[in-house]
């Protein structure tokens, strides 16, 4: 029985972990690890700077740590990620530099698309990770066609393409299953149940007994996974991702998380969710769960939590000041990278 | 030089890219085995394959949202949506994602996608195969917006569109996509956006018009010489960008300016024509600017005739402004 405020325990002794992950576990697992609490150091302090007013929006990706470190870990630099609201995480991990993410959050003119977006909005290409709009559920189609895309120029990339539960509910969810599914693209589908869409429960968002079963309908596996279990996001990650590698084609997997935080800096959830629910998502923390088990086993130690994570927070610091230092975009950048001859 | 009507031009447009750049592909519903409802893709799945002449499943959102993907990849794909009139679906991959990747990315992600369709009416097809409603994507920035009206304009903009780095929604005007033939040259060559043509000469009045209402449009200046009102004609070719130069010198010329399309009146891209005109060369008219367009009532299946500008509906309203100053 879990103590109240315990984290929900990683149910793997030791020789199951390896058998999931392979020889290099420890070191896989100590990674995600540190990555996790960078994650965390950036989202508490973006988050802060935000109730400041020193940044215009910030959308955590808090709970869903695990899959965002897994998905960033378990790929190959030639895959592609078309992302949602809550996976730049995945493109620092593979290695989007800090630095240019912050100047992406302080929309300014380091910022590669040049102060364009609102925060949360990155865009990196050098680690094939997608520019992504505000607009829900578009992405999925996008991942398809460059999957084909991929499957045309015999290159053996497969494309990851975030969303959330309250994307199943849109039209590029059903064009973007139902076409992977007749072109056999090389796509995982990564829903990240996080079980609202801003106020609407997953119940209401369906009547389907899981999101992971919608998949059927398409022709495809889908399968449910515990999200906040870092072990079982990765394994699962990379047998989808590999079996799409081997052209055996697209695949669901439905990530089960607990949203951690509002839905954004622009949110109140007092007003639709139930008292209870910090304290139940609160168990699922990805971050609790991991370092338990890791503590247990003797991989990490408070103290070096400690220096990882002063580590991590005086790195974004620094990002924040250069960022804070540097002036907006230019003006005339209003009228580049588009087709605009001027107006106004 | 080949003869031809405007959709095998379209044809052959689409084959010389594809035989020049293996990154030219394209995909829609019923374009390879049945070679697209109109016949533009006929022939092209035999020559080059499924893999590049795709049939897709039944959605405009999936075809524009993965023709997307393929321009983020880096291939050039050519969406074919079978009527405008079914666009809609896609309208948001269009003006959400198409428009807008480029630049919300600072150039990461050029989204050259073409997407071609057949528009317009005047082929018995009653409100959902005739619509004309280009100034959607005219008001969207970020889309190039091209609508020929001859064979040997529609190939030789649409090479130019599948080598253009941004997207461009490409118009066919299906009303005239066998009734208007003419000479094509042979192979490759670039008609470039933002020249409209002058398809005829005059020094009394300006008309204006684009793709399928070029055909009532010439028939009314050549009836207007023989007032003795000398019309002079342009085609705009694009619409984004727009040949302001070309427009603004004729209408110095003549003072006079009746703007013809078959799209409904209100916010009409003639709309954004006579705004310009009337910035930017006021002191040149000698009349009011008059539209001859569409109604604003949805279209209409019977009485599409009436709904459509007529070569009589042109001559009035040039008569109007010859008349006047």
């Amino acid at each position: 029985m879990t103590e109240p405020g315990a984290p929900v325990p990683l149910p793997y002794r030791r020789g199951e972990v390896e058998e999931r992950l392979g020889s290099d576990w420890a070191e896989i697992l100590r990674t995600a690890f540190h990555w996790m609490l960078r994650a965390r150091a950036l989202d508490a302090r973006m988050q802060a700077l935000q109730r400041q007013g020193r940044i215009g929006f910030y959308g955590a990706s808090t709970g869903q740590e695990a899959v965002n470190v897994a998905a960033g870990l378990v790929g190959r630099p030639e895959d592609w990620i078309a992302s949602g609201l809550r996976e730049q995480l995945v493109a620092l991990v593979r290695g989007h530099d800090l630095t240019t993410y912050v100047h992406h959050l302080f929309a300014d003119a380091l910022d590669p698309a040049l102060g364009r977006n609102m925060p949360c909005h990155p865009t990196a290409r050098e680690v094939h990770y997608l520019a992504m709009s505000s607009v829900i559920g578009t992405q999925i189609s996008h991942a398809v066609g460059l999957a084909r895309a991929a499957q045309y120029r015999h290159d053996p990339s497969v494309t990851l393409a975030f969303f959330g539960d309250g994307a199943t509910s849109s039209n590029d969810f059903h064009a973007g299953l139902n076409f992977a599914g007749v072109w056999k693209a090389p796509v995982v589908f990564c829903c990240t149940n996080n079980q609202w869409a801003i106020s609407i429960p997953v119940e209401r968002q369906t009547a389907a007994p899981s999101l992971a079963i919608k998949a059927s309908a398409y022709g495809l596996p889908g399968r449910q996974v515990d999200g906040t279990d870092f072990v079982a996001a990765y394994a699962e990650l990379r047998r989808a991702i590999e079996q799409a590698r081997r052209g055996e084609g697209p695949s669901l997997l439905e990530f089960i998380l607990y949203r951690m935080t509002p839905h954004s800096t622009s949110d109140d959830p007092t007003r639709y969710q139930p008292p209870d629910w910090t304290s139940r998502a609160r168990a699922h923390d990805p971050v609790d769960r991991l370092r338990s088990w890791l503590s247990a086993e003797g991989l990490t130690s408070p103290a070096e939590e400690a220096d990882w994570t002063a580590d991590a927070d005086a790195q974004v610091r620094g990002a924040v000041e250069r960022a804070e230092a540097t002036p907006l975009p230019p003006p005339d950048s209003l009228f580049r990278d588009t087709v605009s001859r001027g107006g106004g | 030089m080949t003869e031809l009507t405007l959709v095998q031009a379209v044809n052959r447009g689409l084959a010389e890219a594809m035989r020049q750049d293996a990154d030219v592909l394209l995909l829609g519903e019923d374009i390879g085995t049945n070679g697209g409802v109109f016949r533009a893709t006929e022939g092209l799945q035999k020559e080059f394959g499924a893999e590049r002449v795709i049939d897709t499943p039944l959605s405009e959102c999936g075809i524009v949202g993965t023709a997307i993907g393929m321009a983020l990849y880096g291939l050039k794909p050519v969406a074919e949506i079978q009527f405008l009139d079914f666009i809609y679906p896609a309208f948001d991959q269009i003006v959400s994602e198409l428009s807008k990747f480029r630049y919300r990315s600072g150039g990461q992600y050029p989204c050259h996608v073409v997407v071609r369709a057949p528009y317009g009416g005047g082929i018995r097809g009653g409100l959902y195969h005739s619509q004309s409603t280009e100034a959607f994507f005219c008001h969207t920035a970020g889309l190039k917006v091209v609508i020929p009206s001859t064979p040997a304009d529609a190939k030789g903009l649409l090479l130019t569109a599948i080598h253009d780095e941004d997207p461009v929604m490409f118009l066919e005007p299906k009303r005239i996509y066998r009734s208007v033939t003419g000479e094509v040259p042979d192979g490759d060559y670039r008609i470039p956006f933002g020249k409209a043509r002058i398809a005829r000469e005059g020094t009394d009045l300006t008309l204006v018009a684009y793709g399928a209402m070029m055909v009532p449009t010439l028939a009314a200046a050549e009836r207007l010489a023989e007032d003795g009102l000398s019309a002079e004609v342009i085609d705009l070719r694009t619409l984004v960008p727009l040949d302001e130069a070309a427009l603004l010198a004729s209408v110095e010329k003549t003072g006079r300016l009746v703007i013809v399309h078959e799209a409904a009146r209100t916010a009409g891209f003639g709309a954004e024509i006579a705004a310009l005109v009337a910035e930017k060369a006021l002191y040149s008219l000698k009349a009011p600017i008059l539209r001859v367009t569409g109604y604003d009532t949805p279209f209409p299946y019977a009485l599409e005739h009436l709904y459509l500008p007529s070569e009589e509906r042109i001559l009035d309203a040039a008569r109007q402004v010859g008349r006047t100053g």
